[in-house]
């Protein structure tokens, strides 16, 4: 790889009173992407990632940012360094004596040379952005669990950071909260484009908003790669690891989980090889769920989606499997069937929501256009997984808009 | 472990325990002059210490008037019966303003104001380690003991002489509440004997007293809370055992140093 990856862990060892939590970690962090780490717990992600921000120090290895370690720097490189970076702790962290204004525009107070006002102004964006509004005053014992995480996350963006490091941060919520803080998570990376690493138990939500995957054991990593590559991986340590946290149904939706889902497309193409059965596979998504949450705390775009997809199982047959491909994503595999009839199969499900009570039950969603894309493929003898997928993708087009 | 060792050989034992305090009153020597030092960093943190003199010094007004006006009673009471034995009641006015001056002030000041506010200090910063607001500072880049000791070490050393003054007043005047107006010394011969018998080197001394017992006070509450996750006991516990030995450690050394300091200025 010819890029120098932003930050590079060699042969990290940390020994914490008797227990030797990171046994020699090797790992890069590249820019842009949302790398995510999982594993059990206690076998180290949270103390992995003090040793990137500077809370810890490795007892032997290095860290390398950009190619330099933090002992190659002058001080004053190791001030810009720690700038760059944002830390969202796993119970929020939150000052509980100044309240959500304060909390928030304090990174941005104690560094020198801003005018008052800008910060006032920067932090009211942010908080905007992050549509938590009129708290500005209220103390984070005055706010809900979810609030403070996102306030957490506003303190926490507040500074334009270039990395973020976020440990567990949908810990303890609910699955519309869950995939709210995830959505969120993906939705202002795409929009500010830092680099991000999560530290999450979330299987198999995590790997619909990361790049990278890397499951870290008995203080070593043990796999490193794309969520693809992890959810396909032969090493039975990983495959325990991900198959024991995954349950069958996804908790959002109710329908069958990422992984079940997997399994299946393979048996379709194999009993396609094998017997000439023809299948196909529709990949829909649901857009505009952003303008939805903006209402909602994040919470409308869920329940939007969890509503979608009951539709689409229920306008499903017996032998059709549905799970969740993504964020906002839902793929079908329909056995015996062809394009045409899969494209027909699409018809009749945005059919049925023409009448427009769909969204009826989502209070916040009234009055918001959202778009579902659908694109279509048909399995043929010699496709594999990933041009099948890639195929439905590029096929996809807007098949429905309406407006609650 | 310990125990054993020291039983074995006691000397090793008394070596080890020698070096971890003198290592540990390091650490502590280390962590005020740190906090002292970032008071004075640009930018000054006029807003933080404002808060904290209200919070040290304001607050405690009333205790520290309850309790000198009584220690100020209590003094005139015992004077005026210790020295009625001997005829001379007039010297109720020095006896009361030279103990005052020299030590119920500075010592009783200290205590209280330990009690009141360097306790919740303890608790305070010790709640924010646990709860990891001061890992989130340093994430921020805010060196957290600029940010939470240094205001509060420059309001004790704004707070502990002023408190102290008050107290020395106040205790005057419950002495005379106690020896003059009812027991019936003389108030002129009262107010003129304090005024005669205390000089200029008994109020700086209680002045210098006050802001030692001030360092002492801030360094050693601060401290306890802020290495509160150093201690064997975890979260609640933890904080409960540093506020604790924050109130008992820094009330014992402000008697040893009294004493000490005492032996110094006489």
């Amino acid at each position: 790889m010819a890029e120098t990856p932003l930050i590079e862990l060699k042969d990290v060892v940390k020994t914490l009173g008797l227990n030797r939590v990171l046994d020699g970690i090797n790992l890069s962090i590249r820019r842009g992407e949302i790398t995510a780490i999982i594993g059990k717990s206690g076998s180290g992600k949270s103390v992995l990632l003090k040793h990137i921000i500077g809370l810890l120090e490795p007892d032997d290895g290095t860290i390398r940012f950009d190619g330099k370690s933090r002992a190659e720097m002058s001080p004053a490189e190791k001030k810009a360094l720690k700038q760059k970076f944002s830390y969202v702790f796993q119970d929020t962290a939150l000052f509980d004596f100044l309240n959500v204004m304060d909390n928030v525009s304090l990174p941005l107070v104690e560094r020198k040379g801003m005018p008052r006002a800008d910060i006032q102004r920067r932090v009211r964006d942010k908080l905007h952005q992050l549509d938590l509004h009129d708290i500005d005053q209220k103390y984070p014992a005055q706010l809900s669990g979810g609030m403070k995480k996102r306030v957490a996350l506003a303190r926490a963006l507040v500074t334009d950071p270039e990395i973020v490091l976020f440990d567990e941060p949908t810990t303890g919520l609910d699955p519309i909260r869950k995939n709210a803080v995830h959505s969120m998570i993906l939705g202002y990376q795409r929009r500010f484009g830092f680099t991000g690493v999560v530290v999450s138990h979330e299987i198999p939500d995590i790997f619909f908003i990361a790049q990278r995957v890397a499951m870290i054991d008995e203080g070593r990593i043990r796999f490193e790669g794309t969520p693809d590559e992890i959810q396909q991986a032969s090493d039975p340590g990983v495959r325990n690891f991900i198959e024991g946290l995954e349950s069958p149904r996804d908790d959002l939706t109710g329908i069958t989980s990422h992984s079940i889902g997997q399994n299946r497309l393979l048996q379709e193409l194999s009993r396609l090889q094998r017997h000439e059965i023809p299948f196909s596979i529709v990949l829909m998504a649901m857009d505009n769920l952003e303008g939805i949450d903006r209402i909602d705390e994040h919470e409308a775009g869920q329940k939007v989606f969890k509503t979608f997809a009951n539709h689409v199982t229920q306008n499903t047959y017996i032998t059709d499997t549905c799970f969740r491909y993504g964020i906002n994503k839902i793929l079908t595999v329909l056995p015996d069937t062809s394009e045409e009839q899969a494209r027909d199969f699409c018809r009749k499900i945005f059919r049925t929501m023409e009448n427009n009570t769909l969204f009826d039950s989502v209070e916040a969603a009234k009055g918001f256009s959202y778009s579902v894309s659908a694109g279509v493929a048909q399995a043929h003898k010699d496709s594999g997984l990933e041009d099948l997928i890639a195929q439905a993708q590029q096929g996809q087009a807007v098949f429905y808009e309406g407006r609650n | 472990m310990f125990s054993l060792v020291t039983l074995k050989n006691p000397v090793a034992g008394l070596g080890r325990e020698v070096l971890t305090s003198v290592r540990y009153m390091g650490r502590v020597f280390l962590f005020f002059i740190k906090g002292f030092i970032l008071i004075f960093q640009p930018p000054f943190q006029f807003d933080k210490i404002r808060q904290h003199i209200y919070f040290i010094g304001m607050k405690s007004v009333f205790v520290i008037c309850l309790t000198a006006a009584f220690t100020g009673m209590v003094l005139g009471l015992q004077g005026y019966y210790a020295l009625v034995k001997y005829g001379s009641t007039a010297a109720l006015g020095s006896a009361v303003a030279l103990s005052l001056v020299r030590e119920m002030g500075p010592v009783l000041t200290a205590i209280m104001v330990i009690a009141r506010a360097g306790s919740s200090m303890a608790a305070e910063i010790g709640i924010m380690r646990i709860s990891e607001q001061i890992d989130a500072l340093k994430t921020m880049d805010i060196n957290p003991v600029r940010y939470l000791i240094s205001p509060r070490i420059a309001a004790a050393l704004v707070c502990f002489p002023l408190l102290t003054a008050l107290f020395d007043v106040v205790g005057l005047f419950g002495g005379y509440l106690s020896g003059s107006a009812l027991l019936g010394v003389n108030p002129a011969f009262y107010f003129s004997r304090a005024q005669s018998s205390v000089v200029m080197s008994d109020i700086t001394g209680g002045f210098i007293k006050s802001l030692v017992f001030a360092v002492v006070m801030v360094t050693i509450c601060c401290y306890q809370g802020y290495y509160t996750h150093t201690r064997a006991e975890f979260g609640a516990k933890g904080v409960s055992i540093s506020t604790t030995s924050a109130v008992v450690i820094s009330c014992v050394l402000i008697l040893v140093t009294d004493y000490v300091m005492t032996t110094f200025l006489m």
